[in-house]
């Protein structure tokens, strides 16, 4: 059983977060708002109406691909894909077969590289609302851009991908080309996959799974799928080729429908759209808009500023948390701060997005000041402590030096963190010794 | 006043110079439309006086969108449907103050050479009521030739503007594709679709691409090169180099041909130089704008799934099946290579052709037509018909340039021949300009005021 390896490709669509959709001046806003209010002749496909691609979304959509290593494509267009479904008014999708913005990108995680096929740009659908025994079509999703991304089944396991996808979800986000929220749906995981005993063999039939809104959730569905599909092969039956949904309260995939026959979309150039030229400098200007991407900052909060791995990790997850963290970083807040100070107070927040660059300063500030100790209390306290823990004591007398940094806990507990920690231990030290030099 | 036979520029001045009113003017169209109408068919939808009362009314081709009033491109798919917007070239005519009387019969969907396949029945005519007017734009032209509208506006995918303007004896301009916005317009073959004028002079033809013509932001296909003032340059300054070329009169009837080597004479007698040119053969193009235009159909066509706009996809009559089913065979997994890509090959080579020939010539002359127009019903004999009909226009067609199809006379059935002038892109101001001369040469030998004397207020 153990002889089987999964293999597994994603797809993933990202909806972008421009102004206005895909090919008309229609809001792209589109979550929560009243049903077909957002909506005019071109994203309802009427009669004569035609698309306009929206310049932002392309430069984004190869911005994107830009951040994925991507080659990206002098010559593109976009082309018709042909097919009926009520959510798409117009009988095809305006999408993107031969001449894809860019390919041929990858995405390095923890020394593994992952291939990225193709990034390409289409126009989401429309979405249909089952209401009792009717369906009710709502449009104003209809014609939002759309970014889909496709990787090479470079996946053998369920965890690397979930590894990238959260690589990829902070990049959109850094970029600032989507919101990439599951919840919302405007960013979806489809993994493909299949089981095969021969690692470079793709084997002849693959399941799509879909609906999935948390990578937590695709993990366990790819789980959930091999094992499925190995328990079938070792019975002799092969999978079926389908698209299967994922049921996140049970844990497991279920058939949505059969895919079998391969659907023939008819893809075409679309005639109302001209093909689009990028010169090399075209494309180096959008280039000059990329970021630090969120690896390259990890790695240099690693390097430049000696931050834990796990910190820097942390700290670059959210661009806005890495741009308050190096923005303090630039302020100088007073003498002798270590980006590490500063790194452990937006670390120690809960709620570090919310934080203010003037909150963290101030915070810096504080810990930063030498702490005066009132000496009359502390020895009391050492006193004390010294009194109520003799096993403590003893343990340290006979050499134990962590046993001193156990009675400094509870000393500073005592002080409520208003002492100075190296004078704490000083004095425990001294106090000691004298009670030991009496005894 | 005797408004018979005024041209659109006439009436407009009329209008202006408050000789007569908007509604006097409106009314004398609306009883031509009652008196000739029944029995033309050319308008299928009559607009009503509260959406239009002011301005020249014109006859608008029933697959131009036209806000609140009833579109159905000759389909009774769409027989309920009223468009909640305005296509850009009704828009551009309503804001210079030019009106809507009504929507003309088309073929259904665009689809024919002959007006006989729109579901609302045949347009005849009015030259020859047991004839067709040829297609697709049939009502436009017989709406003009028969002066129930001064004006009108067709489309051409290819041969729809200039076949019925020959064969209804009319002036048809189909401009370089992408001089003149698509949006709003039901599209057919959208590579190809074009929507130009149908008008009874050059001056009005020249006016009315002058105001339909240029960028627009809804179509992403139009040309930035902005439109021209063409009414104001259409005297002609220089002599031209005209190309005429065997290839285009093969087949062609010989009564058609010999009155095209007249009007060549006409030209030549004007100062212009006559040069044999050799173009690749018409039946290249057939073969290409049938794939192309087919698979664009195919998918333009999806919409009218049924859900929306009222009627199901049973309402789809024999053409449009036709047409969906082999567009979407030549589009097919594997076919797609064969068919779409290679002739979107030869497309290229036909539009190559073109370029080298008019480094040599400034405009090519031939006849726009193969014969004049057909019995009703002669059509469906024969499938591909319209094709052969339109074998001289699909040239043109298939790469886009300009062309102009104007009456050179009427033949021994009385029946009036076309001759187009096709130009360089963008260059519609030279062909109008040399028509324009030929107009005031020949004022078309009457054929346009004897089409009007038919049809008496």
């Amino acid at each position: 059983m153990s002889d089987y390896t999964p293999i597994i490709g994603l797809e993933i669509h990202v909806e972008l977060k421009t102004r206005s959709k895909m090919f008309c001046q229609c809001p792209a806003d589109h979550f929560a708002k009243k049903p077909n209010t957002q909506t005019c002749p071109v994203c309802l496909g009427l009669p004569g109406a035609l698309p306009v691609p929206n310049k932002k979304a392309v430069d984004w959509a190869i911005l994107l691909g830009l951040a994925l290593n991507c080659k990206v494509s002098h010559e593109s267009k976009f082309d018709r894909k042909n097919y009926f479904y009520p959510d798409l008014p117009k009988g095809y999708q305006i999408s993107q077969y031969d001449q894809p913005l860019s390919t041929d990108g990858y995405l390095n995680i923890d020394g593994k590289r992952f291939k990225i096929h193709r990034v390409h740009l289409e126009e989401d659908t429309g979405k249909l609302l089952h209401v009792g025994t009717d369906t009710l079509i709502d449009f104003n999703r209809s014609g939002v851009p759309l970014v889909e991304i496709v990787t090479e089944p470079d996946f053998h396991d369920s965890e690397d991908v979930k590894r990238f996808l959260e690589e990829l979800h902070t990049i959109v986000r850094y970029l600032g080309i989507s919101d990439a929220d599951m919840e919302k749906g405007s960013m979806r995981l489809e993994p493909n996959i299949s089981v095969s005993l021969n690692i470079n063999e793709l084997p002849n039939y693959k399941v799509e799974v879909k609906n999935i809104n948390s990578f937590r959730y695709v993990r366990n569905a790819i789980d959930f799928e091999v094992k499925r599909q190995i328990e079938l092969l070792e019975k002799s039956e092969k999978p079926k080729q389908e698209t299967r949904g994922y049921d996140e309260k049970k844990q497991t995939t279920y058939s949505q429908r059969s895919k079998e026959e391969a659907q023939d979309y008819r893809y075409f150039p679309e005639p109302d759209i001209p093909p689009m030229v990028f010169k090399e400098e075209y494309i180096n200007k959008i280039k000059s808009n990329l970021p630090e991407l969120p690896s390259a900052k990890l790695n240099r909060y690693v390097e430049k500023f000696n931050l834990k791995k796990q910190d820097a990790y942390t700290l670059s997850r959210d661009i806005n948390v890495a741009n308050k963290f190096e923005t303090v970083l630039k302020i100088q807040v007073s003498d002798n701060i270590k980006p590490a100070d500063i790194a452990n107070v937006i670390l120690n927040k809960k709620d570090r997005s919310s934080l203010t660059v003037e909150e963290i300063k101030e915070e810096v500030k504080k810990r930063k000041q030498p702490i005066h100790t009132d000496e009359k209390i502390l020895a009391l306290i050492i006193d004390q402590t010294l009194k109520s823990n003799p096993k403590v004591v003893e343990d340290y007398k006979k050499g134990r030096e962590n046993a001193i940094m156990f009675l400094v806990g509870i000393v500073m507990r005592e002080m409520k963190g208003r002492a100075d920690a190296k004078l704490v231990i000083d004095k425990l030290k001294s106090r000691i010794e004298k009670l030991n030099a009496k005894s | 006043m005797k408004l018979l036979g005024k041209s659109l520029l006439e009436l407009k001045k009329l209008l202006e110079d408050k000789e007569i009113s908007n509604k006097e003017l409106r009314d004398y169209f609306l009883k031509r439309v009652r008196k000739y109408n029944p029995a033309l068919n050319s308008l299928i939808t009559v607009s009503s006086e509260k959406a239009h009362p002011t301005g020249v009314p014109l006859a608008i081709k029933d697959n131009f969108c036209t806000k609140g009033i009833r579109t159905t491109a000759s389909s009774k798919v769409l027989d309920n449907f009223i468009p909640p917007y305005e296509s850009t070239v009704t828009q551009r005519l309503l804001n210079h103050g030019l009106s809507i009387l009504g929507k003309t019969n088309l073929d259904a969907w665009a689809h024919g050479s002959s007006t006989e396949t729109s579901d609302y029945g045949p347009t005849k005519n009015p030259w020859d009521l047991s004839r067709v007017p040829g297609g697709s734009s049939g009502g436009s032209a017989a709406a003009v030739s028969a002066y129930i509208s001064p004006a009108a506006i067709g489309s051409e995918t290819a041969g729809s503007i200039r076949g019925p303007a020959a064969w209804c004896g009319v002036v048809g301009l189909k401009p370089t594709y992408s001089r003149v916005s698509r949006y709003g317009v039901i599209a057919m073959g959208s590579s190809l679709d074009c929507p130009g004028p149908l008008t009874q002079n050059i001056e009005d033809a020249a006016y009315l691409l002058g105001i339909i013509a240029g960028k627009d932001l809804y179509d992403a296909t139009t040309s930035s090169l902005p439109a021209q003032n063409y009414l104001k340059e259409l005297n002609l300054k220089n002599k031209l180099t005209i190309g005429v070329t065997d290839e285009y009169f093969e087949g062609v009837d010989a009564e058609t041909k010999r009155m095209v080597d007249k009007s060549i004479a006409i030209f030549k007698k004007n100062g212009h130089k006559i040069k044999k040119i050799k173009l690749l053969s018409p039946q290249y193009a057939i073969s290409v704008y049938t794939i192309i235009q087919r698979a664009e159909v195919s998918s333009n066509l999806g919409r009218y799934d049924g859900i929306r706009y009222g009627n199901a996809r049973n309402y789809f009559a024999d053409e449009a099946k036709r047409r969906v089913m082999l567009g979407t065979y030549t589009l097919s997994y594997g076919y797609y290579d064969a068919y779409y890509k290679k002739a979107q090959k030869v497309r290229t080579l036909i539009i190559e052709d073109f370029k080298n020939v008019f480094k040599d010539v400034d405009v090519i002359v031939a006849p726009t037509m193969p014969t004049s127009a057909f019995r009703l019903g002669e059509f469906e004999k024969y499938p591909f018909f319209g094709e052969l009909m339109d074998v001289l226009a699909e040239p043109g067609a298939v790469s886009g340039i300009p062309a102009i199809s104007i009456p050179i006379g009427l033949d021994a059935k009385n029946l009036p021949v076309g001759l187009q002038i096709m130009g360089n892109y963008f260059n519609e101001q030279t062909i109008l300009s040399l028509a324009y001369q030929f107009e005031k040469e020949t004022n078309y030998f009457g054929v346009i005021k004897k089409g009007f004397a038919n049809y008496k207020d």
